[in-house]
């Protein structure tokens, strides 16, 4: 049975309906890279995976944690789905060993010793053990966000949702987070990115999903879709890309 | 026309002196925790917007500041017994500058709460914290770290403030001024001293503060 199912998700943002009815089913180690214009929807389909919106209609269902439109409690739910921001967002008055262990301690309850193990197992997987005592001030936009993946890690999720996490960073630094999210990808992980890096969505994707106008235009393996797009409308989003 | 002055006179009652600025400043320090913790609440519901307690703030922070100190105090000192609420004159001081200092703070605290980037809040969220764990871990140290120097000036105006509490018998240092001047008849020796021992106050009380909001809000070693 898939990990994350999606079933008829429809969104309004009042008169402008964003997503049209979404069917999408994600398999445990999936890695989907979700690909379009802006304002076809692809971050707020991501967004709603956790709950950071809300929808109309539909379903959106993770490791047999289902909710349903205008749900309020989401915490069961965010237990299992991770997220990564364009922007970071590591919190700013907390050095990065207590970013990546504030929620392990008070939301997995974890004592202070394993929640410190735990820290220093994920900075380790992201190559900034060194940094654990530091501010996210004193790192680079590239380390900020590997340090934003180990936070997002610590708290073992099924999925780890990413949103644009390469496109805030100047060029030299994106090539330190893509190997982060490329090892994930072969160690299992469940991966859905909203991403405009299509080089690496080729390369790691399993499945390459276009939106357009709200609705999932065109889905499968991403080598085939790159070299055959069947529809003008990505034909032409690949083209304005290279 | 030869003064002489005669600083000796007020030093005479210089247990009375030291009294009154123990007064003034525990009244400080108990207004000051007190009246933060209101602000906090305020701010949070002002900034959260959070039904009914949103509107109860707007509507005590408005009455609060656009009213006399003096008056709120006289209020709660005359006027609560008359509603049979018994009183003395410390409760009362003390309940005036929580009041005050609340009012103030609850506007203050709410810009640095609506500073926080929404981003830092979605991040919180979807780490599955709750509500009040994102306010207590994520959005209220980096806002009082933002606002505290405005916080600190505030304290320093109640502190000066709190003189007023002469007039209902509480011996902080102004009554304590009062007093040795109608015994020695020194006024201007007597207020000279007085008005010295509140600018030192004044600079100091800020100085702590200062150093001890960073210390315990930002915990930052380096």
């Amino acid at each position: 049975m898939a990990l994350v199912r999606i079933d008829a998700l429809h969104k309004h943002f009042g008169s402008n309906h964003v997503l049209r009815g979404i069917d999408l089913d994600i398999e445990e180690g999936q890695v989907i890279a979700l690909i379009g214009r802006s304002g076809s929807g692809k971050s707020t389909l991501l967004r709603t995976i956790n709950g950071l919106e809300s929808f109309d209609e539909g379903c959106i269902e993770v490791d047999g944690e289902r909710i349903h439109p205008h749900e309020t409690d989401l915490r069961a739910l965010r237990q299992k789905v991770g997220m990564v921001f364009q922007q970071f967002n590591l919190f700013p008055h907390l050095t990065v060993g207590q970013n990546v262990m504030l929620a392990t301690r008070i939301v997995r309850k974890l004592g202070d010793a394993e929640a410190r193990e735990l820290a220093l197992a994920m900075l380790d997987k992201v190559g900034l053990r060194e940094k654990f005592d530091a501010f996210p001030d004193q790192l680079s936009g590239g380390q900020q966000q590997r340090v934003a993946i180990a936070r997002a890690l610590a708290m073992q999720p099924r999925v780890l949702l990413c949103d644009e996490i390469t496109s805030a960073l100047d060029p030299e630094l994106v090539n330190e987070v893509l190997a982060v999210v490329k090892t994930l990808a072969a160690e299992g992980m469940t991966l859905i990115m909203v991403t405009h890096e299509m080089r690496f969505a080729r390369e790691v994707g399993d499945k390459l999903v276009f939106m357009y106008q709200g609705r999932i235009h065109e889905a499968g393996d991403p080598q085939e879709l790159f070299a055959n797009p069947r529809t003008p409308e990505l034909a032409s989003f690949i083209g304005s890309i290279n | 026309m030869a003064y002489a002055f005669d600083f000796a006179s007020v030093l005479e009652y210089r247990e009375v002196l030291v009294d009154g600025t123990l007064k003034t400043l525990a009244l400080t320090a108990i207004g000051t925790v007190l009246g933060l913790a209101v602000g906090i609440l305020g701010a949070v519901s002002r900034a959260w917007k959070l039904a009914p307690f949103d509107r109860l703030f707007a509507v005590y922070v408005e009455a609060i500041r656009n009213t006399p100190f003096l008056v709120q105090l006289f209020f709660i000192f005359f006027g609560l017994p008359s509603l049979g609420v018994q009183i003395n004159e410390w409760q009362a001081a003390i309940l005036a500058v929580v009041v005050n200092l609340g009012a103030y703070t609850t506007e203050i605290i709410r810009a640095g709460i609506e500073a926080t980037p929404k981003g830092q809040i979605e991040a919180a969220q979807s780490l599955a914290m709750g509500r009040a764990q994102i306010f207590r871990h994520v959005v209220l140290p980096p806002a009082l770290l933002k606002v505290w120097p405005a916080i600190c000036s505030q304290v320093v105006i109640v502190m000066l403030g709190t003189s007023v509490c002469s007039q209902i018998a509480a011996e902080e240092l102004t009554f304590a001024a009062n007093f040795i001047q109608s015994r020695n008849f020194r006024a201007f020796e007597t207020y000279f001293v007085v008005t010295a021992i509140y600018f030192l106050l004044a600079i100091a009380v800020r100085q702590v503060l200062i150093q001890a909001g960073q210390r315990l809000i930002a915990r930052r070693t380096k």
